[in-house]
Order: structure tokens, then C-alpha cells, then sequence
């Protein structure tokens, strides 16, 4: 049995053109692991509430809480949150959420991450884990996305391609940049090969059920076994 | 995760975590079954979540028979465990600080 919490939010970025990213300050927060979410309550002048989940974008961090929102057209409370609510305003929140998508840095083997397009933010959380942990396993970050203009975190993506242990590739769905030798496309078997051996990666896959449902079949075909594979879909 | 405003598939059992999180007191989403009707094991977080209104349903991911049902309501949060074995309502706290 959990309670809700005041968060503050004290800072927005624009990832994308419907992508944000929003810091909360959560007085008393108990910390979280990687890939864990919150559920987010507003509530109206008239008593009328919605709760959402949005997943965190960073490991623990005192006080500080990262989350990431894709504003969904039409949506009641994402593009409130994305673009409306004010910087120094308060919502509610409850967690940290989940205990099965969830990684820690002190765990052994290499790390396959796949995500689909926002499907990056938990696992942003494990990236930032990842390097900033003493461990040199190996991290591979495999990201379908549409174009160049809808890649989350794309300098801090860059800069951590450089850490000798870290992979990122990007799988453009929709439109290339110029140079790109990967035919544009959804993900394929073709994507899957060179990772690390599945003998003892752990893999997470997070987007959207169209994408997790592929990408958790093509792992499955290449040889990865069903317990070391955890999902979550966002619709 | 994001929102879950207008989504024509299914999400995943993840999605309890909060919903169920105010009744358990241990994180639901570990929980492991196997289902009664195809002998699928799964996690709660497998299952596959339809939703958010009338309420969340939670089906295998094999056979899709219902696993379970969450329909929270301002006082009272029902919840159904299987396909049809009545639901229990439980008292919801008060907002707590």
C-alpha cells in the first residue's frame, strides 16, 4: 500500500517536436532502479482525476525525478503535461512502479536493449546506469526510431557511443540521414546480428505493442532464451 | 511507458503496478502463474493489459483467458481474479501526504 507524493517540476527539455522530457522535485522520494515508472495523478479544479504511468528516465538521484512524456494527439493529460504544465507547479505521484522490468548495474553479462522510438526512456535509465557503473560489460542500445528528428537524447546518445563498452545504433524506420548504409525499415533478423551472445545477455525490449511484439519475436528466433527477456508495451 | 489515452492494442501487466499497488504489499508485477485454461506460465507482467475503461483487463498471452480485472473507482478499488469468481472490493485510502 503506497501513498501519493507532491512533485515540483522544475525543469522541461524538448526531445523531439512531441517528446519531453520533465524533472521533478519529490520530497522524501525512497529512489528506484532502472526501468521502473511512476503513475502520475492530476487532479481538476471540479475533483475529477487521471492517472497516468510514465516511466523514469534516470537512475536514482535524491530528490531529482526524470520522466519522460510523449504527448499523445488528443490525449487528456500528455500534452498538459508536455507542454501546459507550468514550471514550479505540483502533481501527484506514487512509486517507484514495477519490479519485473527492472535492472541493476550489479548484475553480471552483457545488457541488449531495444527500444521503440519513446520506448528509449526506461532504458535510458539503464544506458545512464551502465556508464556510470565501474563495469565494463558490454551495453547495446538498438533504437527504432523514424527519422533523425525523433531521437530522444541524441548528444548524450553520441557521447555514450564513444564510452569503449557502449553501443548504439539507430534503426530508421521512416527517413535516413544521408550516408546511412542500413536500408530504411522495421527492425529485421538482419539487425540482430553481431550483438552479444545470448547465452548470458539480459534484454529488454519497450515501445510500442506492434514493436515489442516483433522485436521480442526476432529475439526469440535468434537464440535468446524467454527468461532473460523482459518487455514492456505502451500501446 | 506513456500514456495510455488512445491505444487500439493491448499494454502488459506492467501497467498494474500502480492500480494493484494500493491493495498488495509487495509488487505485483513478479507474481508468477501458470494459466488454468492453455498451462501458459507467465508473470503478472506479461499478462496483456486492455483498457484503461470500463476498467483493466488482464488476459494470458497465450489463450487471452482473463487472468484478472481492475476497476478502480474514487472510494473503492474492485478486483476479479479469473474469468468468473466475483470481485472483490476493496476500501481505497484517503489521499495521504
Amino acid at each position: 500500500m503506497r501513498g501519493w507524493r507532491r512533485a515540483r517540476l522544475t525543469g522541461r527539455t524538448k526531445q523531439t517536436a512531441t517528446g519531453r522530457t520533465l524533472v521533478f522535485e519529490v520530497p522524501r522520494w525512497p529512489g528506484h532502479r532502472p526501468g521502473q515508472h511512476v503513475d502520475v495523478r492530476l487532479t481538476a479544479a471540479d475533483g475529477y482525476q487521471a492517472v497516468r504511468s510514465y516511466s523514469l528516465a534516470a537512475p536514482a538521484d535524491g530528490e531529482r525525478v526524470e520522466l519522460g512524456v510523449q504527448a499523445a494527439p488528443g490525449g487528456e493529460v500528455s500534452p498538459y503535461l508536455a507542454d501546459d504544465l507550468p514550471v514550479g507547479a505540483e502533481v501527484e505521484v506514487t512509486g517507484p512502479l514495477g519490479g519485473w522490468f527492472v535492472w541493476t548495474p550489479q548484475e553480471a553479462g552483457p545488457l541488449l536493449l531495444l527500444a521503440g522510438g519513446s520506448g528509449i526512456v526506461p532504458l535510458m535509465a539503464m544506458v545512464r546506469a551502465r556508464l556510470a557503473s565501474p563495469s565494463d560489460e558490454p551495453c547495446t542500445l538498438l533504437h527504432s526510431v523514424r527519422s533523425p528528428d525523433d531521437v530522444w537524447y541524441a548528444a548524450e546518445l553520441d557521447a555514450a557511443a564513444a564510452a569503449r563498452h557502449v553501443r548504439v545504433r539507430h534503426l530508421w524506420t521512416r527517413a535516413a540521414p544521408e550516408g546511412a548504409a542500413r536500408p530504411v525499415g522495421r527492425l529485421t533478423g538482419a539487425d540482430l546480428r553481431d550483438l552479444p551472445p545470448p547465452a548470458d545477455c539480459r534484454c529488454f525490449v519497450c515501445g510500442p505493442t506492434g514493436f515489442v511484439e516483433h522485436a521480442g519475436d526476432l529475439l526469440l528466433a535468434a537464440g535468446y532464451a524467454p527468461g532473460r527477456i523482459r518487455t514492456e508495451r505502451f500501446g | 511507458m506513456n500514456e495510455h489515452d488512445e491505444h487500439p492494442l493491448h499494454l502488459d501487466g506492467n501497467a498494474l503496478a500502480g492500480p494493484l499497488g494500493e491493495v498488495f504489499l509487495v509488487d505485483p508485477t513478479t507474481a508468477w502463474r501458470r494459466c488454468p485454461s492453455c498451462l501458459r506460465p507467465s508473470t503478472l507482467a506479461e499478462l496483456h493489459v486492455y483498457g484503461p475503461e470500463p476498467g483493466l483487463t488482464a488476459r494470458c498471452p497465450g489463450c487471452a483467458a482473463v487472468a484478472l480485472r481492475v476497476v478502480t473507482q474514487p472510494g473503492h478499488l474492485w478486483l476479479q481474479l479469473g474469468g468468473g469468481a466475483g470481485a472483490f472490493r476493496f476500501s481505497r485510502p484517503r489521499i495521504m501526504p
